[in-house]
């Protein structure tokens, strides 16, 4: 019988926990080994040191470029027109979203009775027709035709102003993502103007510059930017953006929460993070977010709580992996 | 007109050409089930159970005995000496309860209990190393600031640093977690540190999220928007929105890596004063008596 499943006779296994507790607290009294700890700690800086330095030099760091409006709205007009035309009528996902940038609801997320979004409320604020489509259309150098068609579009009622979105939506709402939209549109009132005049803006990029302004000279700030391009990517299976983020597996259906672009390793530690999205009821739960976060709430606690959580804390003792990490001393005092 | 993947673009600063090997291209992923894993991650994860098998398996390094177990460290006389001077003072108070629960052979000790001789015990002062190397390379990323690592080979070299590092760091708390589950390390009252413990996992890896948002590219540009569901859903996104770039990289480079530090510190600074924990089912007289102290009348537990 080896060392490793040699029942220890006279081991304190028949003490109370909080006398083995007692114990296992008291300073070491056995066998002791020469150590060295600034030793230990300086070979052991300059080996992960030289790993990292030549993990680098081997293999160097992803850094694809950030997607812009100004490709997006070149590769696709109408996709991009269609939706600027939802941020202007208010129908987008961002407009839409609910707290913490709006008070809409379409992305509030509830835990039974209970949302949290709905408690903290709105800190963020985001108004897509005013922050994606008006105030960059207002920095644009004045045309007359522009200038009448915002007047236009802000002296107007709100049924006036559906009225025109409606029949926008009809003329380019069916179009492929990559076609070019209509120069004129009957019944569309001033928004044909509008949004070839945004059209425009986003293909020479300015757009890109006047959505992370927000009429201050600096800004570090990218909200808007985001969520107007994100709002291709929550409305249009086959987006710019989305074609890119599908193609490196960045979806959330592809675990992508923990893979990264190219073939670098991401972030594997949030694999049990990812997998919950996976599967029911959260794959297919409007509630997803909040369900998964509060699933690794409680495993987090658990796991911060385990020295305390009868059964799981003694599950080291019934699985005996420390017989081998420390098989040497079980050998060299045997009972 | 054709959509161009950003991957496939050759970076303006040529730092791909410097690396020996072109991680540029679109990773395989293999599929199980509902199951997407790409091959670099899997192969992080399969370095790191290759570790803890090989950290079990391999014999450690031939230990050099102490004789004889040491005579203990006197206590600091109260009354006298070193400890004792200040005497009522708030600054004498603080270094005798300093030398009373970390005397210098404690805080920097030249012996240690021989069971510690088993490469399990390594992926500690790994972290630690890797953590040392992830704040330097992080310090000059933050001296030539964020656009610096886009547009030179030197920069993006430090990223690459700087990134790997962090795997490291991730990579090595992990299997140290492992070992630590694995040998019941709360054991002995040790419970603050490995709750402490945990409480740098965690907090590293929201570390590790503001730095992937903080990159300024394509990754965090992604990461950032769909972040931002999961941070309004639990009302986080209240507080923090991940979309701000200066917010994130505030949080990045100071408030979280602040509280890791101090974080990673108590826990070192407990592991100083508790030591490790002993082997389960020690002899009892190595664990500092020849008879248990069968005072306590608690329930026999199994």
């Amino acid at each position: 019988m080896s060392a490793l499943d040699k029942p220890r006779a006279t081991n304190p296994t028949h003490l109370s926990r909080r006398q083995r507790a007692r114990a296992e607290a008291r300073p070491w009294k056995g066998p002791l080994r020469h150590y060295d700890i600034i030793k230990e700690a300086t070979i052991a800086f300059v080996v992960v040191a030289g790993i990292a330095v030549i993990l680098a030099a081997l293999f160097s760091s992803p850094d694809d470029p950030p997607v812009t409006l100004r490709q997006w709205a070149t590769a696709q007009p109408a996709g991009f027109t269609q939706v600027a035309l939802s941020e202007l009528e208010g129908t987008s996902t961002s407009a839409t979203y609910g707290p913490p940038f709006n008070n809409g609801s379409g992305s509030v997320q509830w835990l039974g009775p209970i949302s949290l979004q709905k408690f903290f409320g709105v800190s963020w604020p985001v108004h897509p027709d005013r922050s994606f489509v008006l105030d960059p259309l207002s920095t644009v150098p004045a045309t007359p035709p522009l200038t009448s068609a915002m007047r236009t579009w802000e002296s107007a009622s709100a049924k006036q102003k559906s009225g025109w979105t409606g029949a926008y939506d009809k003329a380019v709402g069916k179009l492929r993502l990559s076609a070019s939209i209509p120069a004129e549109v009957a019944g569309a009132g001033p928004v044909p103007e509008m949004l070839s005049s945004l059209l425009a803006m986003a293909r020479s990029g300015a757009l890109d510059a006047a959505l992370v302004t927000h009429g201050s000279f600096y800004s570090s700030n990218y909200t808007n930017a985001i969520m107007f391009l994100g709002d291709s990517a929550t409305s249009q299976d086959h987006s710019y953006w989305n074609k890119i983020v599908t193609a490196e597996h960045l979806q959330g259906s592809q675990w992508g929460v923990m893979n990264e672009t190219g073939s670098w390793p991401g972030q594997p530690w949030l694999w049990l993070y990812s997998m919950w999205y996976q599967v029911p009821p959260m794959s297919t739960s409007g509630n997803a977010d909040i369900l998964v976060i509060g699933i690794m709430t409680v495993l987090s606690l658990a796991l911060l709580l385990l020295p305390f959580i009868p059964g799981l804390r003694d599950i080291p003792r019934w699985v005996p992996l420390h017989r081998i990490i420390w098989r040497q001393y079980y050998r060299e005092r045997p009972d | 007109m054709p959509i161009i993947l950003p991957s496939t673009q050759p970076a303006a600063h040529g730092h791909l050409l410097a690396a020996a090997f072109n991680l540029n291209y679109p990773d395989h992923y293999l599929h199980w089930g509902f199951i997407i894993v790409s091959v670099a991650n899997l192969v992080v994860i399969a370095v790191l159970i290759a570790l803890f098998i090989a950290a079990m398996a391999v014999p450690f390094l031939r230990p050099r005995p102490v004789p004889s177990p040491e005579a203990p460290e006197p206590e600091p006389d109260r009354r006298s000496g070193a400890a004792a001077a200040g005497g009522r003072t708030w600054t004498g108070a603080v270094r005798r309860v300093g030398l009373r629960f970390l005397p210098p052979a404690k805080l920097l000790p030249d012996h240690q209990p021989a069971y510690v001789a088993s490469w399990a015990y390594v992926f500690g002062v790994g972290t630690l190393t890797a953590l040392v190397v992830v704040v330097c390379s992080g310090l000059a990323l933050a001296f030539e600031g964020p656009a610096w690592w886009h547009l030179s080979s030197a920069g993006h070299f430090v990223n690459s640093v700087h990134l790997w590092a962090v795997e490291l760091f991730m990579g090595f708390m992990t299997v140290h977690l492992w070992f630590k589950f694995w040998m019941a390390s709360w054991r002995g009252r040790r419970q603050a540190t490995w709750i402490t413990g945990v409480l740098c996992f965690l907090v590293a890896i929201f570390e590790a999220f503001t730095g992937y948002i903080s990159q300024t590219n394509f990754d965090s540009q992604w990461i950032a928007f769909e972040a931002k569901d999961g941070f309004a859903s639990g009302g986080i996104g209240a507080f923090i929105n991940p979309m701000n770039f200066g917010q994130a990289l505030m949080l990045h480079i100071s408030l979280i890596p602040a509280a890791v530090l101090l974080l990673v510190a108590v826990h070192v600074l407990l592991v100083r004063v508790h030591g490790v924990a002993p082997p389960i089912d020690a002899r009892p007289e190595d664990l500092g008596s020849g008879e248990p102290d069968l005072s306590d009348k608690a329930t026999v537990a199994g």
